[in-house]
């Protein structure tokens, strides 16, 4: 994949946050804090769900695919309504930081008002979700690859950056609009926003993975038994998981569903000779 | 087994020094102004005890207390908010070059694969990880790391007890050696790693040029004057070397035993009354000394505009802060850059309207953070770049991690003011996060996107 993708789909992306950024947020210290602090508090709400996913995985059945799936769906629900906990505990973070500033300045009113903290809070989440998102995606963009190979869409990449800017701009409304229903005790903006962000990671839910997707489909490719050699200048160990994801004598299944697998997918089977 | 011999300890020098955070202004001493009077000094003086809330000055024990009382309370609710200001800048001109630094270990990482090679081992850490069983691996790395903090820790007394019976000459020697193993032989080898990574060819010739250019630039920058970004910018880039180095010969498991004990031992080492870098900020705050410059990384910034005084009539309350900045800035800053300083500063040019020289005087005051901090900081996210799977998350969540964790630091040192350890949050976040990351965020997120979810 060409450098062209990358940077079409970095800028696709994050473009709109970088401009966020630079223009709004850049240039007042308080507000970059408030922004790390923001992505940070995403970063710990998605690792606790994402230990709450990992013991029902792990405590379950892997060979029972409705079974994983609705843990995915309960997964990412439960990492939703985490989200949100924690978009409300960073509001109240902020309040009391609202309250230091006033009584430490002069005239009575702080540096930075709570609108102001609230969109770049937003912006905060929403850099972090869509970094995590699209990072590794687009690390894979630099490798070679052949997008869609087996019938899946070709416009994989530019389908998930578009869907990162969106998530990128989404958080940063609701941020806006929690805080804004959190000051002045609208319980029903909150309700609205951790509705509307329910919906939409469960709407991209009804997105089936193409039928190719399937371990099983995967076995039957014919392909080379042993770790292929890696051509790529750096080396990468990712491009030795690569080719041994593709080989039959992986015997568990669900180790296929991790590390990048859908990158796999579209990588014929003799590139791994290339490779 | 090939082993790297260190052929000299001062390349510890860089790693078990000064791994805290203190303040830039060392309290302003008289003796050190030619033309201020001793009025001007007290009045000096007075602001800058006023001035003690800032986060940036050392415990208020030390401030002489005098002049007027009056002025106290309209100083002390500026200086309040100024606190706030201010902190928020010097978390950001922390963040900046820890940011720089990391990144630019993260890029060699991820480029040039020398660094990710295993190549041997260095001699603090003599025992192997290649054995089978995980306990045997576990007690080879545990044991590496007793070996390496007692390495550090002997280092770091033998330092301070130099420093303490004023062996200058030798510190002086040793840390310039150590400069000059890290700004010529480090560069030289990972110049020609760069090279080889991208296939460019350079003849002898040029490289001797620009390494002997790179190197005494830096040395002149480091040891003795500079400008300040040129002298940051080299800071930044012996500790990314540096951190490189370690990335490079400690193996996986050692690597996350010495950093979690590097934090407690630097924990113990600044707080407790008899800690040997507690010991050395307070000899340097007796003495009224800087702590060397190349142990440390100033984010003040720099006075580049000269300024006669305004006559004592239209003196303000800003004019006496400028006083402050002007005594501070000397004072902090090594003798070297004080003499350049001044002579900029005593240069007549027209008076500025006071304004201007209030926002002038919000830059005067700086943070420092030890390069040993800058380091660590940067082998844990260089560690996680390079043993976690090709996984940027884990590399991001770190990065995250480490900064917020630094900002906790920086909000504590503005509450304690005085030096503070810089590592301990920042490497617990920081690892607590990589090994989160990687075995519990990494599979949720890679499954998720090969569903195409997002949330």
């Amino acid at each position: 994949m060409t450098l062209a993708v990358f940077f079409g789909c970095t800028f696709i992306a994050f473009g709109p946050a970088l401009g966020l950024f630079v223009f709004t947020i850049a240039r007042d210290p308080l507000r970059i804090i408030i922004l790390i602090a923001g992505a940070f508090f995403w970063l710990v709400s998605l690792l606790l769900s994402s230990l709450i996913w990992f013991i029902a995985v792990k405590a379950s059945d892997p060979r029972d695919e409705p079974l994983q799936k609705g843990l995915l769906i309960f997964g990412v629900m439960f990492s939703v309504l985490l989200q949100e906990a924690f978009r409300f505990l960073y509001y109240k973070l902020l309040r009391k930081a609202i309250e230091g500033l006033v009584a430490l300045s002069e005239d009575g009113c702080s540096p930075i008002s709570i609108q102001q903290m609230a969109y770049v809070a937003g912006v905060g989440f929403g850099l972090m979700s869509g970094a995590f998102s699209m990072i590794n995606l687009l690390a894979d963009t630099l490798g070679p690859g052949t997008v869609g190979i087996h019938g899946d869409s070709q416009l994989y990449f530019l389908t998930s950056a578009f869907m990162t800017m969106v998530l990128i701009f989404l958080h940063t409304f609701w941020g806006i609009l929690f805080f804004h229903g959190c000051e002045h005790r609208r319980w029903w903006e909150i309700t609205a926003v951790v509705v509307m962000h329910l919906a939409v990671s469960g709407s991209v839910c009804g997105v089936d993975p193409a039928p190719s997707r399937d371990p099983e489909v995967l076995r039957d490719v014919p392909v080379p038994s042993h770790p292929c050699p890696s051509l790529h200048p750096g080396g990468k160990s990712g491009h030795h998981l690569l080719c041994n994801i593709f080989s039959p004598e992986l015997g568990d299944p669900g180790q296929s569903l991790w590390g990048r697998h859908w990158v796999h997918l579209r990588q014929p089977a003799n590139w791994c000779g290339l490779l | 087994m090939i082993t790297f011999m260190n052929n000299s300890d001062s390349e510890e020098e860089a790693c078990n020094e000064r791994t805290s955070l203190m303040s830039a202004e060392s309290p302003p001493v008289p003796s050190y102004q030619d033309g201020l009077q001793a009025s001007e000094a007290g009045e000096a003086q007075k602001r800058r005890t006023g001035s003690n809330r800032s986060p940036n000055n050392i415990a208020d024990g030390e401030m002489s207390d005098s002049g007027v009382p009056v002025r106290e309370s309209a100083l002390e609710n500026e200086e309040e908010e100024l606190t706030l200001k201010y902190g928020a800048k010097h978390v950001i001109m922390l963040f900046v070059p820890v940011t720089l630094c990391m990144i630019v270990v993260v890029a060699t990482i991820k480029s040039v694969r020398f660094y990710t090679e295993k190549n041997g081992q260095l001699i603090y850490t003599p025992f192997s990880e290649d054995t089978t069983s995980v306990g045997q691996r576990l007690l080879n790395s545990v044991l590496n790391t007793i070996i390496m903090i007692s390495v550090i820790v002997v280092m770091t007394v033998f330092l301070v007890l130099l420093y303490k019976y004023r062996c200058y000459k030798f510190i002086h020697g040793w840390l310039i050696l150590s400069s000059l193993m890290l700004l010529f032989l480090f560069t030289y080898i990972y110049l020609g790693e760069v090279l080889k990574t991208y296939n460019v060819a350079m003849d002898y010739p040029t490289l001797f040029l620009v390494i002997w250019n790179f190197g005494a630039v830096g040395m002149i920058c480091i040891h003795w004057k500079g400008p300040l970004q040129l002298q940051q910018a080299y800071l930044i880039m012996i500790s990314a070397l540096m951190a490189l180095v370690f990335i490079k010969y400690l193996p996986e498991w050692s690597a996350w035993v010495i950093l979690g004990a590097i934090s407690i031992y630097d924990l113990m080492a600044v707080l407790c009354p008899k800690g040997p870098l507690r010991m050395l900020v307070e000899t340097a705050q007796e003495r009224n000394e800087p702590i060397f410059p190349a142990l440390i990384y100033s984010s003040a910034m720099m006075w580049t505009v000269g300024m006669a005084k305004p006559d004592t009539a239209a003196r303000g309350l800003s004019q006496q802060t400028w006083d402050a900045a002007e005594d501070g800035r000397e004072n902090h800053r090594s003798p070297s850059h004080a003499d350049s300083q001044m002579s900029e500063t005593r240069s007549p040019v027209p008076t500025r309207p006071i304004t201007s020289l209030e926002e002038l005087e919000e830059e005067e005051r700086g943070v420092k953070l030890g390069l040993g901090d800058f380091i660590f900081y940067s082998v844990l996210v260089g560690k996680a770049a390079a043993t976690a799977s090709g996984d940027w998350n884990t590399t991001l969540a770190c990065f995250v991690a480490i900064l917020i964790g630094l900002c906790l630091t920086l909000l504590l040192l503005a509450v304690f003011k005085k030096a503070l350890p810089a590592l301990p949050i920042s490497i617990t976040f920081g690892l607590v996060f990589y090994f989160s990351t990687d075995n519990l965020v990494r599979p949720f997120m890679d499954t998720l996107a090969s569903h195409q979810l997002y949330i």
